[in-house]
């Protein structure tokens, strides 16, 4: 019977063996995938920041470097995250059977797609820290308000992670994940405020935009880099534990019929 | 006391039209320091078994017990003295030997002095001590699957299920795997093997069960059940004149079965065969007693399965 198992997932510690396991791996190949994870949002930076900020006026009262640089740190954690959570979770479920290796030891599938999770998220902190390290060289996010920036970054990371576990769930193959990257994340980065303010959008796209988690996550990191204080901190943090909550819940129950079946 | 025992289990897959019973009310039981074979074709339902007695799939009904816990209720906790050599090889490829066995454990709580108290006998077990810091691409297939079989010891467990252990292998590889199979058992390990190697089913297990189309179909030693259900002896002919010449042969034995060009014959005085063969010329001919693969033939079919 291909029923549904509807139970919440069942959280514990458990998952610590496996997001070590995945630590190792990633140990092993530290340089090449940091370098990887900071160069890219290194050069839109600073191609867009310094190329096209030149052309610009200052946006929102700074210089669109900074504007930009609060943006980009939070798409590159939705990107590092969702990437992690797909092709590598995909590889590890799908392709090298490590989640069937880990089904027959005494950890449930709840615990391996907490682990992931946590996993992925952590993976995309590691590219934030270091970018914001690459930032504060540049003189930018200096400020006391920046200490509350990692906490947000890592919120947004278990987010995106979760989300994308539910696209791993369903996904037949690697090409399944394109879709997800094209028709999903990036006009998501173009509707929240990562290039240009959202208040240049048609209104009816602002209200749309308003309740994206990638909005929430860049609205509450930009003033906090700015020396300012987020606007509704509230309504933003519900956004994203909201999405956290669904995603989290979705993927399990999915991923659940996918391999117990 | 049993060391698993399964009652009466189904389990269908699909819904509605679609649904089709893949066991169907299946009932054995392992006991204590014997290895126990599954036999099977293609899709009769082994791995489907396996997974349900590991609590990876729940069953329509029925019930399972493995090492006193009732599964899939409490599977997690039963796993803990549960062994898995899967089918499939799931070792990590960025790992070395060692590190596939040090992660590995960890997933059963130990801790690293735990873990590391049994590497060295791990790795000697498994002929592996001068790999011990080889990658997963420098190993050969047979070396895969003895770590495979290290890896399913590291929480040094009663019962190992093994899911076509030495499917893929060369002979060498296939009888050292046996041979580290046997000194299991000689250790007291209880052995929950599926194959469809009859050899090794022959060589390895005290008892068995053949299971066709989700139906546990006969049960017992192999030597009991080849002589509860099948001729002592075959004689197999060979050659064009083969099957023309098998016209005249179903008179002479119990049971006559042609497939392609060769002709098996079943019986309990082979005698009269062996003179008419030894009167026709351009056939070749092999007598020999029967074994579990004519045994498994008689009861699955020689159909092909996919």
């Amino acid at each position: 019977m291909s029923t549904l198992n509807y139970h919440l997932p069942a959280l514990s510690l458990r998952f610590i063996p496996v997001w070590r396991r995945n630590l190792l791996v990633w140990r092993k190949l530290a340089v090449a995938s940091v370098i990887g994870n900071i160069a890219e949002p290194m050069i839109t930076l600073l191609a867009f920041g310094y190329g096209l900020g030149s052309l610009l006026q200052q946006i929102e009262g700074v210089p669109y470097i900074e504007f930009l640089a609060s943006g980009s740190i939070c798409m590159s954690v939705m990107i590092a995250a969702s990437f992690e959570s797909l092709y590598s979770a995909f590889s590890r479920m799908h392709v090298q059977k490590t989640w069937d290796a880990l089904l027959n030891t005494p950890l449930s599938l709840d615990d391996i797609v907490l682990a992931e999770m946590l996993w992925a998220a952590s993976k995309a902190m590691i590219s934030a820290l270091a970018i914001l390290l690459v930032l504060f060289v540049l003189g930018i996010g200096l400020h006391s308000t920046t200490v509350l920036v990692p906490p947000l970054l890592l919120m947004t990371g278990i987010c995106f992670a979760s989300i994308a576990l539910i696209v791993n769930a369903i996904a037949k193959a690697y090409d399944f994940f394109t879709y997800y990257f094209t028709l999903v994340l990036t006009p998501m980065i173009f509707l929240s405020g990562v290039y240009y303010p959202t208040t240049q959008l048609p209104s009816w796209l602002q209200s749309v935009a308003s309740f994206l988690p990638l909005g929430a996550a860049v609205r509450l990191v930009r003033p906090l880099l700015l020396g300012q204080l987020p606007q509704d901190p509230l309504k933003d943090v519900v956004i994203l534990l909201a999405y956290t909550v669904a995603g989290f819940y979705i993927a399990t129950v999915l991923t659940r019929r996918r391999l117990l079946k | 006391m049993s060391i698993l025992a399964v009652e009466h289990l189904r389990k269908s897959f699909g819904k509605g039209k679609d649904s089709h019973v893949v066991i169907d009310d299946v009932s054995f039981a392992l006991q204590p320091g014997e290895c126990y074979g599954l036999l099977g074709p293609n899709g009769a339902g082994k791995t489907t078994t396996l997974r349900l007695c590991l609590g990876l799939t729940t069953p329509d009904s029925g019930r399972i017990t493995l090492v006193d816990h009732p599964v899939p209720q409490e599977a997690r906790r039963a796993r803990l003295k549960i062994g898995v050599v899967p089918q499939m090889d799931s070792l990590d490829p960025d790992f070395t030997v060692e590190e596939n066995l040090l992660v590995y454990g960890r997933y059963f709580g130990m801790l690293p002095a735990q873990i590391h108290a049994r590497l060295d006998w791990l790795l000697d077990f498994a002929n592996l001590t001068n790999k011990r810091h080889a990658r997963m691409g420098e190993l050969s297939g047979g070396m895969k699957r003895r770590l495979t079989l290290a890896r399913a010891l590291v929480n040094d467990p009663d019962l190992i299920f093994m899911d076509e252990p030495t499917t893929g292998l060369d002979p060498q590889a296939r009888h050292m795997i046996w041979e580290r199979l046997k000194a299991l058992l000689a250790s007291g390990k209880t052995i929950f093997l599926t194959t469809h190697f009859m050899d090794e089913a022959e060589r390895l297990c005290h008892r068995l069960a053949v299971i066709d189309h989700g139906r546990l179909i006969a049960e017992g030693a192999p030597h009991e059940l080849i002589a509860q259900h099948i001729e002592s002896q075959v004689v197999e002919v060979y050659g064009d004149q083969a099957v023309r010449w098998s016209a005249g042969a179903r008179a002479l034995a119990e049971r006559v079965e042609v497939s392609g060009d060769t002709v098996f014959c079943y019986t309990r005085h082979p005698e009269p065969l062996l003179q008419s063969l030894s009167h026709t010329a351009g056939l070749r001919y092999l007598h020999r007693p029967a074994n579990l693969e004519d045994l498994f033939l008689k009861l699955t079919g020689r159909e092909m399965r996919d």
